[in-house]
C-alpha cells in the first residue's frame, strides 16, 4: 500500500495509519451506540410512556426498559400513579417535618367574596392525579394552568353561594366536597385528562383588618357564657341548700306536733285516770289533793301570816318588802 | 476526481434536501394548512402522521389543535349598582376551522387578540348590566343557619339571574361573535371578582361593626340571661322557704287541734270531769306559781286554817 504523503519526509506512526485503516468501522460502532441509546429509554415506576410515530398516537408503554425508533418516533412520560397537587394563598418553600409556607403576595389569590358580600379568604389544596395521559397531552394545551384557573373560578363560585359565617365555620367541609365534584364534572369538560383526588380547605379566615373584630365576637361569645355560668353556679349554691332548710323547717313541725299530740295524749290519759279514781270518792279526793298541795307548798314559800278572819285591816301593819330579810328562815 | 462526479454529489444533496421539503409531519397537537404562494391550498390537515406537500412552492402554516387559554384582562368595572369591581376572567377556546380561522385571523395572536376585544368587552357588558349580588352568587340556596344569634345574618338575598347565567349568556354571546371565525369557545367563567381598594375598606368597615354588633349582642344576652337565672333563684328561694313554712303551720295547727280535742276528749265528760279539771289546774297552777317570793296571808277562816279557830 502506497500513498503519497503530504507531510514530505515525515514518518507517520504506525497506529495513525491503522487509525485510517479502521475509520468506517469505528464510524459505524459509534452510530450504532448511538442508535442502541436513543432506541432505549426507561418509564419509572410511576409513569407511563406515550409514543407518537411521526407525530401519531402509536402505542402507550408501562414501566421499565422499552424501545423505541430513533428519530422518527418520539417519548412522552407521563406520571400517571404520582398525586399532584395545587396549592392556592400560600406556597410550600421547604417539605419537611415542619414544612414552611410563603403566603406573601398571594392576597388576590385567597381573597373573595361570599353570598352576603362580605370577605373571606380561603386557602385551599387541590390533589388530583392524570388519568389519561393521551387527553393530558394531545387534548387541551397547559392542562396544570387550566386547572389552576378552573379551581379558582370554582371556588369562589361556591363560597359566592355561602354566607361569611357559612364558609368560616360549620360550611367548610360542604365547601371543599361541592368544589371537588364541580371541578370534576369541569375537567371532563375541559377534557384535561384529570382526575381530582380531593379538595382540602386550609385556614379559612376574616380578613386581617377584620380579624380583630371577630376575635372580640369569640371573646363576647365566651363571656357571655363565664355571665350565664357564674348565675348558675350561684343558683346552685342557694337553691339546694334552701330545699334542705324547708325539709328542715317541716321536719321541725312533725317533730312538734308528734311531741304535742303524744303529750295531749299522756295528760289527757292522766287525767282520765286520776278522774276513774276521783269519781268514786269525789269529797274526800278532793279534800286530800288539796291538803297534799297544800303540804308541798307551804313549806317553800316565804312569809306565812296566819290571821284572825275578824281582824280585819293588818295589811297597813305588814311591811311589805322587808319581810324577807328579816323572816324566819 | 473528476468533475462529473462533484456535480453528482451535488444533484443527490438536492434531491435529499427537496426530498425532505416534500414532507411534513403533523402531530396529535397540532393541525395545519397548506399554503401555496401564501393562498391556502386543499383540505386543511387535521389527522396526524407524516404528510406531503409540494416541496418549496406550498408550506405549512400549523395551527394547535388541543383546547387553548385566555386569560381576561383584570378589568375595574362598574356594576348596575355602582360598585367598581376588579373582574378577571378565562376562558377555554379552540381552532374548529383551520382554513377560515387562518383567513380571518392569521395566527393564533390574532385569535387571541380578537378573543381579547369580544370576551373583554360582552364581559364589561355583563358586569355593567347587572348587580354585584347577581356576579357573585349563582344559586338561591338556603344557608345553613350557624348560630341562633346570627340569625339574620345567616339569610342571603335572593337573586334572578346568578353567576352561572351571567357566564353562560358571555360565553352565548362570544360564540355568536366568533361563528366566522373559525373557532370555538368551550368556556368562560370568571375567575376572580374583588372590590377595589378603597370599596373593600368601606366593606371591612361594615364586616367590623357588624362584629362588634353581635358582640354587644353576646354580652348583653348573657348579662340578660344571668338576670333571669338571678331572678329565678329569687322567686325559687321564696317559692321553697314560703311553702316550707306553710307546710310547717299546717301540721302544727293539725297537731295543736289534735291536742285539743284529745283534752277536750279527756275534760268534758262530764260535770263531775270539768270540776275535776278544775280543781287540778288550779291547784298545778299555784304549784308553779307560788314560791318563796310569796308572802302569803291566810285568815283563819281558810280550809286549811279553818281548826285553828275551832276544832269541831
Amino acid at each position: 500500500m502506497t500513498e503519497k504523503n503530504p507531510f514530505g519526509n515525515i514518518q507517520i506512526p504506525r497506529e495513525i495509519i491503522m487509525l485510517k485503516k479502521h475509520l468506517w468501522k469505528i464510524v459505524v460502532v459509534v452510530l450504532l451506540v448511538f442508535v442502541g441509546f436513543s432506541s432505549l429509554y426507561t418509564v419509572g415506576p410511576e409513569e407511563v410512556g406515550v409514543v407518537l410515530q411521526f407525530g401519531k398516537y402509536n402505542r402507550t408503554t408501562q414501566p421499565g426498559l422499552n424501545y423505541k425508533i430513533p428519530i422518527f418516533e418520539e417519548v412522552f412520560t407521563i406520571p400517571v400513579e404520582r398525586q399532584l397537587k395545587q396549592e392556592f394563598g400560600f406556597r410550600t418553600e421547604e417539605v419537611g417535618v415542619r414544612s414552611r409556607y410563603a403566603t406573601a403576595n398571594l392576597e388576590d389569590e385567597t381573597l373573595m367574596l361570599t353570598g352576603d358580600l362580605n370577605l373571606a379568604e380561603v386557602e385551599w389544596v387541590v390533589q388530583y392525579r392524570i388519568n389519561d395521559p393521551y387527553l393530558y397531552l394531545f387534548r387541551v394545551r397547559n392542562a396544570e394552568k387550566t386547572l389552576r384557573d378552573m379551581s379558582e373560578s370554582i371556588m369562589r363560585k361556591v363560597v359566592g353561594d355561602r354566607t361569611v359565617n357559612e364558609v368560616l365555620t360549620v360550611g367548610r367541609q360542604q365547601v371543599a366536597t361541592e368544589v371537588e365534584v364541580l371541578m370534576q364534572q369541569l375537567c371532563d369538560e375541559y377534557e384535561l385528562g384529570i382526575a381530582i383526588d380531593q379538595v382540602v380547605l386550609q385556614d379559612v379566615n376574616p380578613p386581617d383588618p377584620v380579624k380583630p373584630s371577630f376575635n372580640a365576637v369569640n371573646e363576647a361569645q365566651q363571656q357571655r357564657e363565664t355571665l350565664i355560668n357564674r348565675a348558675l353556679a350561684e343558683y346552685n349554691q342557694v337553691i339546694p341548700r334552701a330545699r334542705g332548710e324547708a325539709q328542715e323547717l317541716i321536719e321541725q313541725a312533725e317533730g312538734y306536733a308528734i311531741n304535742r299530740v303524744n303529750r295531749a295524749q299522756g295528760e289527757a290519759d292522766r287525767f282520765t285516770a286520776v278522774y276513774e279514781e276521783y269519781i268514786q270518792a269525789p269529797q274526800v279526793t278532793r279534800k286530800r289533793l288539796y291538803l297534799e298541795t297544800m303540804e308541798r307548798l307551804l313549806p317553800n314559800m316565804g312569809e306565812k301570816i296566819i290571821i284572825d278572819e275578824n281582824s280585819a285591816n293588818v295589811l297597813p301593819l305588814l311591811q311589805l318588802g322587808q319581810t324577807r330579810t328579816g323572816g324566819i328562815n | 476526481m473528476p468533475v462529473k462526479y462533484y456535480i453528482l454529489i451535488i444533484v443527490a444533496a438536492l434531491l435529499v434536501f427537496i426530498g425532505f421539503d416534500a414532507f411534513f409531519i403533523i402531530n396529535e397537537q397540532n393541525q395545519a394548512i397548506v399554503t401555496q404562494f401564501g393562498r391556502p391550498v386543499g383540505d386543511p390537515v387535521t389527522t396526524p402522521g407524516l404528510k406531503t406537500k409540494v416541496p418549496f412552492i406550498q408550506k405549512v402554516n400549523y395551527f394547535d389543535k388541543r383546547y387553548l387559554e385566555w386569560d381576561g384582562d383584570v378589568n375595574q368595572i362598574p356594576t348596575r349598582d355602582k360598585r367598581f369591581l376588579f373582574v378577571d376572567t378565562y376562558a377555554r377556546w379552540e381552532i374548529t376551522d383551520p382554513l377560515q380561522f387562518f383567513r380571518r385571523l392569521r395566527d393564533e395572536s390574532g385569535g387571541q387578540s380578537r378573543l381579547d376585544d369580544i370576551l373583554d368587552g360582552e364581559t364589561r357588558n355583563a358586569v355593567a348590566n347587572n348587580e354585584l349580588l347577581e356576579l357573585v352568587r349563582s344559586t338561591n340556596r338556603s344557608p345553613e343557619e350557624t348560630e341562633d344569634i346570627f340569625e339574620e345574618m345567616d339569610e342571603l338575598e335572593q337573586i334572578e339571574v346568578g353567576r352561572d347565567a351571567i357566564e353562560a349568556m358571555v360565553l352565548q354571546r362570544a360564540n355568536e361573535r366568533t361563528a366566522d371565525l373559525g373557532i370555538r369557545v368551550l368556556d368562560f367563567r370568571f375567575k376572580r371578582i374583588n372590590y377595589v381598594d378603597d370599596v373593600r375598606e368601606r366593606v371591612y368597615e361594615r364586616m367590623i361593626s357588624e362584629r362588634n354588633r353581635i358582640a354587644d349582642l353576646f354580652r348583653s344576652e348573657g348579662e340578660g340571661e344571668a338576670r333571669r337565672i338571678s331572678g329565678e333563684r329569687e322567686r325559687e328561694l321564696n317559692r321553697i322557704m314560703s311553702e316550707a313554712v306553710r307546710t310547717s303551720d299546717r301540721i302544727r295547727g293539725r297537731a295543736d287541734a289534735e291536742a285539743t280535742a284529745i283534752y277536750a276528749t279527756a275534760y268534758n265528760r262530764n260535770a263531775a270531769s270539768r270540776s275535776l279539771y278544775e280543781f287540778l289546774k288550779t291547784l298545778e297552777t299555784y304549784e308553779k306559781t307560788l314560791d318563796d317570793d310569796v308572802t302569803l296571808i291566810l285568815t283563819t277562816d281558810s280550809d286549811l286554817f279553818r281548826l285553828m279557830r275551832t276544832s269541831d
